[in-house]
């Protein structure tokens, strides 16, 4: 039984005491870092004022659209006379996107892993392979487009060169950070066995890296193939040279029905990416 | 034989043994912090012996610079007979391949097979894509690792993966892709040590038990007083980057030792 009368007391708090030290509620900040917010919310204003529409110009544009005459009035309803040439093309659109996804996809590896600190063979190299991913993502795919259409000539060779070093660029710098943030331990039990660095990139980095690696995959496919239209209007094969055609023939209806169709595929793709994510993930 | 070493070469019975392990003035800082200060031993063959030492006083760095993973600032290190100054990255690779390591935690690839962890042991002696998964692994090296398994007592879980088992079951793995090395030094850094008590000790049972049957030798940090008393047969006591204790287990003295876990904690 316990003994009550003989234990210690029970816990008291002390009284309540307003504290000798109250933080202030806000951080207080200089005269530059005052100086630095308002020149930001300046450029941000301006670059507003300069570039943006304005909304008359805006309204009077809208109202334009739906006019009798207007485009979306005569893109309706959408001619659907040609499906079967729109579908051959689009789906020339997705084997361009699908063969520079899969070429980008391949040389982005050795490329992450020469940028990736841990698996570089010396800094130098590191600092090149970054600078070269750093490149093929700057600039943008049609600008390569343009590049490739004066290296291979017109047609979805051209496409597929430029999707290639785009996804380069894309996916050579999400696998190089996937790479660097794969647990390192597994990594250092395999070199402490006397595995070769090629060993240790097959066996513990890239096992460690797959779900990572499968999503930026999918999510290259899925860019591949909404970019892939677009390549076209510069020559370089695909859907998007039979959209200018008909852009520029006034031919709105048919216009109309290569977007819907290229809508299509762009969710079927994402669709179906989502799904082999989930599956593999 | 359990009595302490002192020279490169000791008498055990009546037979001259070359230590598997031989450290002469091994010193290394960190940022012009010294951690080990000209550190001096030997391991004899076959004998289990015992690390302990207060955090940091680098017990850790000190495995590490053996198989120069941390490369020393001076010294000299003799490990199964090689000299390690100056080995080529070829021959550091052989040479590591010839001493298994057992970590505090298992650093198995999670997302792999029990067996495909056991046989990525295989790439000390055998390169290319036969040791990288037990899909492509040749028959005679996937009957070596189901054998490795089956020795830790876990040849039933040989296609789970790794993230599916418990902390013992994976670092049993773990120990079983150490066997696959076909080491003969066995070095751990507290093997026990992300364990819960009775896995812990199952772990370090089953690993004494291997080192006793295929006569191998270990060098192990132990962080449990308990532990170093029932699983080495000597014990060497790290502080201020030096050897401060060398015994033989059957003559430790529980408190004497405790000095060196108190501080640790």
């Amino acid at each position: 039984m316990t003994d009550f009368a003989n234990s210690p007391p029970p816990f008291q708090a002390p009284p309540f005491q307003p504290p000798q030290f109250r933080p202030p509620r806000f951080r207080q900040r200089g005269l530059l870092e005052y100086a630095a917010v308002l020149a930001v919310l300046a450029l941000v204003v301006s670059s507003i004022a300069t570039t943006a529409p304005r909304f008359d110009a805006l309204g009077r544009g809208v109202a334009r659209l739906f006019a009798p005459s207007g485009l979306l009035m005569q893109m309706f309803p959408p001619d659907f006379s040609r499906g079967g040439h729109i579908a051959a093309k689009l789906f020339e659109t997705f084997q361009m996107a699908l063969a520079g996804s899969a070429l980008g996809l391949i040389f982005a590896v050795p490329f992450a892993i020469l940028a990736t600190d841990r698996l570089s063979p010396h800094p130098l190299i590191r600092t090149g392979a970054r600078a070269l991913i750093a490149l093929f993502r700057t600039v943008p795919d049609l600008v390569w487009a343009i590049f490739f259409i004066i290296v291979v000539g017109l047609g979805p060779a051209a496409g597929v060169m430029a999707i290639m070093v785009d996804k380069i660029g894309f996916a050579g710098r999400f696998f190089a950070e996937a790479m660097e943030e794969a647990d390192t331990g597994p990594q250092d039990a395999l070199r402490a066995i006397g595995a070769s660095r090629l060993g240790i990139i097959f066996s513990a980095v890239f096992p460690a890296c797959l779900p990572s690696f499968t999503a930026t995959s999918l999510f290259a496919l899925e860019k591949s193939v909404r970019g892939s239209a677009a390549l076209g209007l510069v020559g370089a094969g695909g859907i998007g040279v039979d959209l200018k055609v008909a852009f520029d023939l006034f031919n709105y209806d048919e216009a109309l029905a290569i977007i819907l169709m290229m809508l299509v595929l762009v969710i079927g793709v994402e669709q179906a990416s989502g799904w082999i994510r989930r599956r593999l993930i | 034989m359990n009595a302490p070493l002192s020279s490169a070469v000791t008498l055990t019975g009546a037979t001259l043994v070359a230590p598997v392990l031989a450290v002469r003035g091994l010193s290394k800082a960190y940022d012009g912090r010294p951690i080990l200060r000209g550190l001096t031993f030997d391991v004899a063959p076959g004998q289990s012996t015992a690390l302990i030492g207060a955090n940091g006083s680098g017990k850790s760095t000190l495995l590490k610079c053996l198989l120069r993973l941390v490369e020393p600032d001076a010294g000299q290190m003799t490990v199964l007979g090689q000299d390690l100054r100056g080995l080529s990255a070829r021959d550091l690779r052989r040479f590591r391949s010839q001493v298994g390591m057992v970590w505090q935690r298992h650093n198995l690839v999670p997302r792999l097979s029990a067996l495909t962890n056991v046989v990525h042991g295989v790439q000390s002696r055998l390169s290319g894509p036969r040791g990288w998964f037990q899909a492509l692994a040749p028959h005679p090296v996937r009957d070596e690792a189901m054998y490795c398994l089956d020795r830790v007592g876990l040849a039933d879980r040989a296609l789970t993966r790794i993230d599916s088992l418990s902390g013992g079951q994976q670092q049993r793995v773990a120990i079983a892709r150490m066997l696959m090395q076909r080491p003969q030094l066995i070095l751990a850094d507290e093997p026990d040590a992300s364990l819960d008590p009775q896995s812990g000790e199952d772990v370090m049972r089953l690993l004494l038990a291997l080192v006793r049957q295929d006569g191998l030798s270990l060098l192990m940090i132990s962080h449990r007083l308990e532990h170093t008393l029932a699983f080495s047969d000597r014990i060497l006591g790290l502080a201020q980057g030096g050897i401060t204790l060398d015994i033989s287990t059957a003559r430790a003295d529980a408190a004497q030792l405790r000095h060196f876990f108190d501080r640790a904690e």
